[in-house]
């Protein structure tokens, strides 16, 4: 007797996945050897970003959770990333 | 509040419902001290980005002492950990006991690669008397020394996740194999999953931070 409405995700579906973190893997450190001067650092959160998202959604199976936790991690992400943001600003621009 | 019972059909249906309800605040409960989690490792990033900026010359020699292919690997490990930690779910959910097993097994062996390449990256560094406290630390210029501090808390701690990670997915093996967790409720195996995951996020930030910005 399963639980009804709980979503079972399929092993395809995580394989692909794991695929496409690989790929953003390979990429991220690809792109340190190019250089891209005052925006290395940037290049380099904004794949760490995407990774982070990807596993959220899919492997953190939030894609098929209720509304409320969708929205409270949601929330909670651009919380935190303007906390970090606001202080560093606050900090650089001293 | 009592449920009124009249049938069997019925008392299955209201066994279901709470089993429902339990696994959505058991998960919630999870989600809220992932978050703390989070401001953890978040208040330690913030202190490398200032820290960085201040001494971004230093930060920029120190990290080349760090290898690049070891933490490529464990960032392979990692997130090749999720994978099966996430399909185990899958399978308890499909009620094939002997994949989750399997399953969580290859989680813990991936977790317990993670924690060998970097016990002999710290070894190498001990070797060259790098280590918070040491000699040849003291005498760095002061940047090299915040990085190599940074490096060591925050590596250190994401190593200590990795093994409170371990333990949590060691004790699921055994649950699985006495069917505590089953198809029926595997909220343990779903929470520790999601702790699993936590880890695996927070060193996808640490590894281009530590690693790859050089």
């Amino acid at each position: 007797m399963k639980n009804e409405g709980s979503h079972i995700s399929s092993y395809t579906s995580h394989a692909v996945v794991l695929i496409a973190l690989l790929a953003l893997t390979a990429i991220s450190v690809a792109a340190t050897e190019w250089h891209f001067g005052a925006f290395t650092v940037g290049v380099a959160l904004l794949i760490a970003s995407i990774k982070v998202a990807t596993v959220i959604i899919n492997f953190m199976h939030v894609k098929h959770e209720s509304l409320f936790i969708k929205a409270m991690v949601s929330g909670v992400f651009v919380l935190f990333a303007a906390v970090i943001v606001i202080t560093f600003i606050d900090y650089y621009l001293r | 509040m009592k449920v009124p019972v009249t049938n069997s059909k019925n008392m299955s249906v209201q066994a279901i419902h709470n089993e429902r309800i339990d696994s959505e605040t058991g998960k919630l409960g999870m989600w809220i001290f992932l978050f703390t989690e989070l401001f953890l490792f978040g208040g330690l990033f913030l202190v490398y980005a200032v820290f960085r900026a201040k001494y971004s010359a230093d930060f920029h020699h120190a990290a080349e002492e760090l290898n690049t292919f070891i933490g490529t690997l464990n960032t392979v490990f990692l997130l090749v950990s999720s994978m099966t930690v996430a399909m185990s779910i899958t399978a308890i959910q499909k009620d094939d006991k002997k994949l989750a097993l399997f399953l969580v097994g290859l989680t813990v062996l991936l977790a317990g690669l993670f924690m060998m390449n970097k016990y002999f990256e710290w070894s190498h560094k001990f070797e060259f008397k790098i280590y918070p406290g040491s000699e040849v630390l003291k005498n760095l210029p002061q940047g090299e020394l915040l990085f190599f501090g940074l490096y060591y808390m925050m590596t250190g701690l994401h190593a200590l996740h990795v093994l409170i990670g371990m333990i949590l997915l060691l004790i699921n093996i055994v649950k699985i194999k006495n069917g505590t967790v089953s198809s029926n409720h595997y909220l343990h195996l779903e929470n520790s999953g999601l702790y699993w995951h936590l880890v695996d996020l927070i060193w996808i930030f640490l590894f281009p931070l530590l690693y790859l910005i050089t």
